[in-house]
């Protein structure tokens, strides 16, 4: 027998399973009683299960290389779940409604009259120097006040376990489709277990999706053309722009598909002609959609499509500009949006954030370098970031430079401890560090997907979870323990 | 039907066709080679030209010897119609459309572009060839079936049995074309008891010995032949097959009347022939009329949907 929970260590970390050695959390039970007995040979069949699944799923991520161009890669995955509770994650999800709503009022905001701005609660120099506020988006009211339609927001745990806030994606957050295939392998791999917890189901997201986006149609027509823009296959992304057209049954385009006519309506070149299009779920940054307006190199976009947009023709999801809400200098802000356009308190915390462009801030920053993380406003899949614990010298005076030299663009938070999880390593289960991505979408309500993606970083002690850089992913179980 | 989708689905099946055929061009003229006697000697130069690569051909080599020729037909990546480029071509085209084609046909035409990477060079020693060359036609062959067997009938389809058809009618023509050419230039009266073999070489080639006996059953001869691949609608790889498979498919697409009318403009041409009056530069000209009349073809349905 090959998991000996007496040995897990759970150490000075919250373990989302393992309160401490060989006591299991009540909703983890189950699963580590059925663990605990299987035999090393069984959990090389259960993973090589899960990885045949994965291999003949086609999930992939593309790890570039040189020689052939593009290699996809099964992303690794970890068939030991993890598991929350119904009655904590309804009200994660609450928290979750409550700060993506306020988000995208503070957008809107922005765009428009600027109130925030005019009340002096975020600095107006902040938002005016931020590369991800875009003039062009000025006076644009999108159709229900959303900027931000989808929304993926990383959530970890301290070492008490609470749930914070550690950055909100809002411009073209991915991972969505590893929520639904993982569980799809998970099905398939225990099927034992979902007869013996009542787990809630993830399934129905492409088609919320699906009715989100078409709600947002400028036509009021039974079937408006819905789209999903990639920028191709080279895109690390691609497989999941595939699946989700493929799950949605809408068109799958990239930007030469598309052409912006006189008219300022956008129109998709078919066999049969030009036909339009009312709502485009674009995956290409802002930078790239417009070559007209921004980048006039991009091979990627559509020229002409934020006249079409203007102009009220197609809604585009999510709507450009709506990054400059997360940024992780504004990101310090978000429990003062919230307080603002609200009149509540925030119900999820952020990690406390110091802004490099105060004074006292930044000198506290450098001071206590080594004990921080210190991140880029515009950076994003862990890079261009300095852990201050595991850093070397030479490292921390150049991020002391680099505030010094752009202070605006740096924030800095104390060393989280991050939750772990048990993963399995060969054929022992070891806690790994973790963090948590659900994905909300907004439309005419709100909906949060049940869990998340939960990302798992697979080399010990280390806390970097992006798929680009070595993370796995684990099925996320949110489970009814009341009804029974 | 997105006009991108289709322009690939239709390239992705031209490539895999012509990389096929293109293994089948080389099993005639090997073919030829083993039967013929010693003394008449067997050039390799009109293959190079019947595929219009003479420039791209010496521009690398200094002789169209048979190693030569078969190494830059087969696995040099210098000449974009070798059929190692076809393959790679037709890989890209499918990795692009691969949520649209069943997912066992991408696996297969993934497998085929690797396996003739990986022994593709086998194909220079003859003991070898036909074993190589053999791989790569059954390995298209699956793949047809693949698509046949799962794939949705629709647009989709419609251009894929589209770019087969074209692609097959042109080199089909274009191997009948390795007869009429200067292969054989000067055969003299004695000679010609060696010409219905050859004949039989380019049935075999086009796996259409069987059925010709089958159907005509009378001896091969250059008339019969001639008729059975140019005109006899019933047999699959046949111009008159595949061109009434083209109006076919053609009728399945929106906006496809003037590019019907042109395909059976050819098609009646064809009919039209009298295959005994076909001499050697008859044929070769009434080939060359083929391959515009494709051209034109294509030209139209690139207007008409890419």
């Amino acid at each position: 027998m090959a998991i000996r929970w007496g040995n897990y260590r759970v150490g000075e970390f919250y373990d989302e399973l393992i309160r401490v050695a060989n006591k299991p959390r009540p909703a983890a039970q189950e699963i580590c009683k059925y663990l605990r007995n299987l035999s090393d040979q069984e959990l090389v069949e259960y993973t090589t299960a899960a990885d045949t699944a994965i291999h003949v799923m086609g999930i992939t991520f593309t790890v570039y290389s040189e020689e052939e161009g593009s290699i996809d890669r099964a992303w690794p995955f970890d068939i030991i779940p993890r598991i929350i509770e119904k009655k904590e994650w309804l009200q994660i999800q609450k928290g979750l409604k409550q700060r993506v709503k306020a988000l995208n009022m503070f957008i809107e905001d922005l765009y428009n009259e600027q109130r925030i701005l005019e009340d002096g609660i975020v600095p107006r120099d902040l938002i005016e120097a931020s590369t991800n506020f875009l003039p062009e988006c000025m006076g644009v009211r999108p159709k229900h006040g959303v900027w931000a339609h989808i929304c993926g927001t990383d959530l970890v745990r301290d070492h008490h376990g609470t749930p914070y806030v550690l950055e909100d994606n809002l411009r073209v957050p991915s991972g969505v489709s590893y929520m639904l295939e993982n569980r799809h392998v998970m099905k398939r791999v225990f099927p034992d277990m979902f007869e013996k917890y009542n787990i809630l189901p993830v399934d129905d997201y492409p088609s919320e999706l699906y009715d989100m986006l078409s709600q947002l149609s400028p036509r009021d027509i039974e079937q408006p053309e819905v789209v999903v823009l990639t920028p191709g296959i080279y895109n690390s992304a691609y497989f999941e722009h595939a699946y989700l057209a493929q799950q949605m049954g809408a068109e799958l385009v990239v930007g030469s598909d598309l052409v912006v006519d006189d008219d300022d309506i956008v129109y998709m070149r078919t066999v049969d002609g030009l036909s339009r299009v009312d709502v485009i779920y674009r995956r290409i940054d802002d930078a790239f959609i417009d070559p007209e307006v921004f980048r006039a190199d991009s091979m990627l976009g559509v020229p002409g499509l934020m006249r079409a947009w203007k102009a009220g023709n197609v809604s585009l999801a999510n709507a450009p500009g709506a990054g400059v809400a997360d940024d992780k200098v504004v990101y310090a802000y978000v429990p003062e949006i919230i307080r603002y356009y609200l009149n509540e308190e925030p119900l999820l915390p952020n990690v406390p954030t110091y802004k490099c462009v105060n004074k006292e801030e930044r000198d506290y920053v450098i001071e206590n370098i080594d004990k921080m993380v210190v991140k880029p406003a515009n950076e994003s899949g862990g890079y261009g970031m300095l852990i201050g614990p595991h850093s070397t010298k030479a490292e921390r005076e150049k991020f002391v430079r680099l505030i010094r030299r752009d202070p605006r663009n740096y924030v800095a938070q104390p060393m989280l401890l991050l939750s772990t999880a048990p993963t399995l390593i060969g054929t022992k289960a070891e806690p790994r560090h973790l963090d948590l991505r659900p994905f909300i979408l907004s439309g005419t309500d709100t909906t949060v997907t049940m869990g998340g993606l939960t990302r798992v970083a697979m080399k010990k002690g280390s806390t970097v979870v992006n798929s680009s850089q070595g993370g796995g992913s684990k099925d996320t179980w949110i489970v009814d323990m009341e009804e029974d | 039907m997105l006009s991108r989708v289709a322009n690939h689905i239709y390239w992705m099946e031209r490539y895999l066709e012509r990389a096929e055929n293109t293994a089948r061009l080389i099993q005639v003229n090997t073919h030829l080679l083993l039967d013929l006697p010693r003394h008449i000697t067997l050039g390799w130069e009109p293959i190079i030209d019947m595929l219009s690569f003479r420039d791209a051909f010496y521009e690398h080599y200094d002789v169209a010897d048979e190693k030569s020729v078969i190494k830059f037909m087969v696995t040099d990546t210098a000449n974009p119609g070798s059929i190692i480029n076809c393959l790679a071509a037709a890989r890209e085209n499918a990795r692009i459309v691969r949520e649209i084609i069943p997912a066992e046909a991408w696996e297969q035409i993934n497998n085929l572009h690797l396996t003739a990477k990986a022994d593709g060079q086998s194909v220079l020693t003859r003991r070898h060839r036909f074993a190589c060359l053999h791989k790569i036609i059954i390995g298209n062959q699956t793949i047809t079936g693949l698509l046949g067997g799962t794939m949705l009938r629709g647009e989709g389809y419609a251009f894929l049995r589209l770019g087969r058809h074209l692609e097959r009618t042109d080199m089909t023509s274009r191997i009948i074309d390795v007869r009429s050419a200067s292969l054989l230039p000067d055969l003299s009266p004695e000679q010609s008891a060696f010409e219905n073999i050859q004949w039989m070489g380019v049935l075999k080639s086009l796996t259409a010995y069987q059925m010709y006996r089958q159907e005509m059953r009378i001896r091969i001869n250059r008339t019969d032949v001639l008729k059975f691949l140019l005109q006899y609608t019933q047999f699959p790889r046949s111009l008159s097959h595949c061109l009434q498979q083209m109006g076919k498919c053609l009728l399945e697409l929106p906006k496809s009347d003037h590019i019907k009318e042109q395909v059976k403009v050819l098609s009646e041409n064809l009919q039209q022939l009298d295959t005994y009056e076909l001499t050697q530069d008859n044929l070769h000209e009434t080939i060359d009329e083929v391959q515009v009349g494709l051209v034109n073809i294509h030209q139209a349905i690139n207007e008409a949907y890419f």
